[in-house]
């Protein structure tokens, strides 16, 4: 029996021939990544636990993106203790404010990570690099530590369930839309620890951004990691921007999965995840009498330029509707410099937006548009639990860049025309 | 090593962000987050919990964000073991990392009540529900992952096996 492509690149990481699915591996890591609320735990236990020296300090990433710029006084003190780790260890992939941007739109578009690399990283949303054809996934502070000590993880080698892609997308659909579909289908926890195998005809199709936002919310089913084939458009996105030579790996004809599912992407239609649970999803047409008061278009998922570009094309030249906040925030300052050349940014004033340099911030209740008891935000975030984006009585009701912006103009959930 | 205490019972699918919102995570202090432990589902937990008391929980316990906080604050409350239908994987690890002892065991799940008195052996991951007179066996871990909990965590583990923590 042969091996999905998660097993080759642990397989290759762990110096073996060939490992099956349940076995424990020890794996040689490529990145190990923290961001300012997960890094200083793990200083806190890389010191505690007596360790002097990284591993190798160009492959340990540590951005500052959940509370920055600061957002008060003990944030300012957990990112004062990341930049001291990252200048006495002389870390070369450290962001700070200026530089940073959401980690996982940030390391792609920086070429930190690439495809057939081995990554940990200490945010959940890590398993995000898989768009590129690395096996990627998140962890907590405590393996970010030891990585950062060792370069090495522990894994438990997962099975895979493969996701067989066909057809094309409509025109007002995107990745956030196949993957609300899949978590839909499969529940929060129906790739629990397993890998998800993304394959078939339909993958050519769709961009890296799509991918990347795919791969993002894979946590969200439970998974540990999403990963997609490289092809042409993997090797262009990769081409002059990756700073190590990628390797491609292909899953074995033979590959064992516990489970094969189809998606004709032609079938998808705008959806979007109701409180609070990722796996409550809808048809966005048949939300249309949900009053929204806020609308975020940003984070880790939808930040990225394509998704500031669909945006851009619903809401240029329009008013975002009386009562609606409307918060938008690109992912990176590379993408926020690019809205700003592109017009953009000064569109989304003129509609009535806010737009801010980038930061988690509202995705998960940090700062920058949090809501009071009994308001409703419609986000093309990840994950909508209770409390996540303030109130414990508040609401947020996940979708694509297009139904947010669309739902931004009319002040209701709406099935936008086009992405 | 073994545990007993009350039981504090929820649902499928806890969430690390109810664990531990993320508004209070510009600390990294323990003791300090530990006052907010499940506070967005129930506010009793932190004012009645005491040393040694177990949680009981459905499938997926600790989904979402990978947060070792939410570990963390369970365990600094003093929670003695969390019983599940399932972890989901990231929490599963850091439980582990950190030393809090977990189980998964549907069965206990189903029939063990809010405030039951409930002790666990992790030696042999036998329940036992005190309340009720029953007893329940919980799945083992593999040898290895019983070697981290049994040096101290997963750093401890790797300073006495010289960087690896597979042996």
């Amino acid at each position: 029996m042969g091996m999905t492509m998660t097993q080759k690149i642990l397989a290759a990481h762990a110096g073996l021939d060939k490992v099956v699915a349940g076995q424990l591996i020890n794996a040689k890591l490529d990145i190990v990544l923290g961001n300012d609320i997960t890094t200083p735990v793990a200083v806190n236990e890389f010191k505690k636990a007596g360790f002097d020296k990284v591993f190798d300090k160009d492959r340990i990433a540590i951005v500052l993106d959940h509370f920055v710029p600061n957002k008060d006084i003990k944030a300012a003190e957990q990112s004062k203790q990341c930049r001291e780790f990252a200048c006495s260890h002389c870390v070369s992939h450290f962001y700070d404010v200026g530089k940073m941007g959401i980690e996982h739109a940030l390391l792609p578009e920086q070429g930190v990570v690439c495809a057939g690399d081995c990554i940990i990283g200490a945010d959940s949303h890590t398993c995000t690099y898989g768009a590129l054809g690395a096996f990627s996934t998140g962890v907590g502070s405590t393996d970010m530590a030891a990585g950062m000590a060792t370069g090495m993880a522990w894994f438990k080698v997962p099975a895979a369930i493969k996701f067989n892609l066909t057809g094309k997308l409509p025109a007002n659909c995107s990745g956030k839309d196949v993957i609300l579909t899949i978590i839909g289908m499969i529940g929060v926890d129906g790739a629990l620890y397993k890998s998800m195998e993304f394959t078939g005809d339909g993958v050519a199709s769709l961009s890296m951004d799509d991918r990347l936002c795919i791969c993002n919310m894979a946590i969200e089913a439970g998974a540990k990691n999403g990963i997609f084939p490289v092809d042409e458009k993997t090797v262009e996105y990769m081409t002059g921007r990756c700073e190590r030579k990628p390797v491609v790996y292909t899953a074995d004809a033979d590959a064992e999965y516990e489970r094969v599912i189809d998606i004709n992407l032609a079938e998808i239609t705008p959806t979007v995840s109701c409180p609070h649970l990722p796996e409550n999803t809808r048809k966005a047409s048949e939300l249309s009498d949900i009053k929204i008061d806020q609308v975020v278009i940003g984070s880790c998922t939808n930040g990225r330029m394509e998704d500031m570009e669909t945006a851009y094309k619903i809401l240029n030249g329009k008013k975002i509707a009386d009562g609606v906040r409307c918060i938008i925030i690109p992912a990176t300052m590379q993408i926020m410099r690019e809205c700003t050349e592109r017009g953009y940014i000064t569109a989304f004033i003129d509609a009535g937006a806010v737009v801010s340099t980038p930061t988690c911030g509202p995705c998960l209740g940090g700062y920058m548009g949090i809501l009071a008891a009994g308001e409703r935000c419609i986000a093309t975030t990840n994950r909508n639990f209770v409390g996540r984006m303030g109130h414990v009585d508040s609401e947020v009701y996940l979708a694509s860049p297009a139904t947010a912006a669309a739902s931004a103009l009319t002040g209701y959930i709406t099935e936008p025309k086009e992405a | 090593m073994n545990t007993q205490g009350r039981v504090f019972k929820y649902n499928d699918n806890v969430d690390t962000d109810v664990i531990i919102p993320a508004r209070y995570l510009n600390t990294p202090n323990a003791a300090e987050l530990a006052l907010h432990c499940m506070e967005d589902i129930d506010t009793n937990f932190v004012k009645e919990v005491k040393k040694g008391d177990i949680m009981v929980a459905g499938w997926n316990f600790g989904c979402g964000s990978s947060r070792e906080h939410a570990p963390l604050v369970i365990k600094t409350c003093g929670t003695g073991c969390v019983i599940a239908k399932s972890f989901a994987r990231i929490f599963y690890r850091n439980a582990i990392n950190i030393g809090l002892p977990i189980l998964e065991c549907p069965e206990a799940v189903d029939e063990i009540s809010a405030n039951d008195e409930v002790s666990v052996d992790f030696d042999t991951g036998v329940i036992t529900d005190i309340t009720t007179g029953k007893t329940y066996q919980a799945q083992p871990f593999p040898e290895f992952i019983q070697n981290i909990i049994k040096n101290g965590g997963l750093l401890a583990s790797l300073k006495l096996n010289g960087g690896n923590a597979n042996e």
